[in-house]
């Protein structure tokens, strides 16, 4: 793929650094518009967006059968790093990208079950029984997503799974005072946001 | 009011999942952009940037083989590739604090909490195309300056030795992460 190379950065040296400014070469993509200017790149990326939303929910049972293959090979052959971090990014992604498949209410049991997964020190002593209630909850509100009252169903579930969860890693991390800090500050970017 | 000629770009999407590769391409072809490659994890996705020579790369944190902070860490290294400089919008579900620090101290431009948003990925290509920031070497650190502003409230040590560097001012990545898109 040819293509020119950057231009040399200008270097300014400091003390103990340096501070390097690269030749903007991005800077050809802007211009200036007036303002009353009706193009909206926003507005047609939403609309390019809505246009493959009738593929979401199809997605979203991928995803959760994909983490119930993972849930399952891991009752055949128990936690290892592979199966671990197979568990973790399944449930990282409906994490992820339940809002935008318009599944914003699983997103907090999947981030429950990504927090059982990295904060338990040991891989060994994450609680089978434990996973399987998240696998089992995060599918339930997947499928059961046209409830009327799916929204108070997935609270009460997460709720509950939270609450489990939370009281196990306070248990495994009860002589690490540092990580347990960080367990339970609260996350500072939003986490169900719409699109 | 600033445009962004989309198709004057490159864009490299670094995902796992192929669902989300989808969607952020969706909405790149939306803003305009026609050239968009795509790598499914770190170890192609470096490849890919060697290849395809972006001009922005926009990266998933959890990913197999090596991971997306592994990724800009081995970007980021002056001399062993032909643009460190190259723009890094981390995506990822991680929204602890401690993961947009260690983001940040790797070397990441902007980083964006999932869920996307159109107008969240517009504003960080906006920003790294219309103000980019220096980047700073030191013995530890190499990539975009950190410092986006100068704090009233700071009252430790200048812990940058030899010179008072100019600061440019925008939000801080934990202050951005902060607000939705």
């Amino acid at each position: 793929m040819a293509k020119v190379r950057p231009k040399k950065p200008s270097v300014a040296t400091f003390g103990d650094y340096e501070m390097i400014t690269p030749a903007n070469e991005l800077r050809k993509a802007v211009s200036e518009v007036a303002d009353r200017d009706s193009d909206d790149p926003v507005a047609r990326a939403e609309d390019a967006l809505a246009q493959l939303s009738s593929e979401f929910s199809a997605w979203m049972d991928s995803e959760s059968d994909r983490l119930d293959a993972v849930r399952r090979s891991i009752k055949s052959t128990g936690f290892n790093k592979t199966t671990r971090d197979a568990l973790f990014r399944a449930a990282h992604d409906i994490k992820g990208e339940a809002a935008t498949f318009g599944y914003p209410f699983v997103a907090s049991s999947a981030d429950s079950l990504c927090r059982l997964i990295e904060h338990t020190p040991e891989m060994d002593r994450i609680p089978t029984a434990l996973v399987d209630r998240h696998v089992d909850a995060i599918r339930a509100i997947i499928r059961e997503k046209a409830r009327p009252d799916i929204v108070e169903i997935a609270d009460a579930l997460t709720t509950r799974l939270r609450e489990v969860a939370d009281h196990f890693l306070a248990h495994e991390n009860r002589d690490r005072p540092d990580v347990l800090a960080g367990i339970l500050t609260p996350p500072i970017a939003p986490s169900e946001q719409t699109v | 009011m600033l445009r962004i000629d989309f198709n004057r770009l490159r864009f490299l999407i670094i995902d796992d999942n192929a669902h989300m590769r989808r969607i952020v391409r969706t909405l790149l072809h939306g803003f305009g952009a026609r050239e968009v490659y795509e790598a499914e994890d770190g170890a192609s996705g470096l490849e890919a940037f060697t290849h395809y020579m972006p001009d922005i790369i926009v990266a998933d944190w959890a990913m197999p083989i090596f991971d997306g902070l592994e990724l800009t860490q081995m970007i980021r290294q002056p001399g062993a590739n032909s643009n460190p400089y190259v723009p890094i919008i981390m995506l990822t579900g991680h929204s602890e604090k401690k993961r947009v620090t260690a983001a940040r101290d790797a070397g990441v431009t902007e980083f964006m909490a999932k869920p996307i948003s159109a107008k969240a990925l517009y504003q960080r290509i906006l920003n790294v195309v219309a103000n980019p920031r220096p980047f700073i070497k030191t013995k530890n650190y190499f990539g975009p300056d950190r410092r986006r502003n100068v704090s009233s409230n700071y009252v430790g040590p200048e812990r940058r030795k030899g010179g008072q560097a100019d600061t440019i001012r925008q939000s801080s990545l934990i202050d951005k992460a902060k607000v939705p898109g």
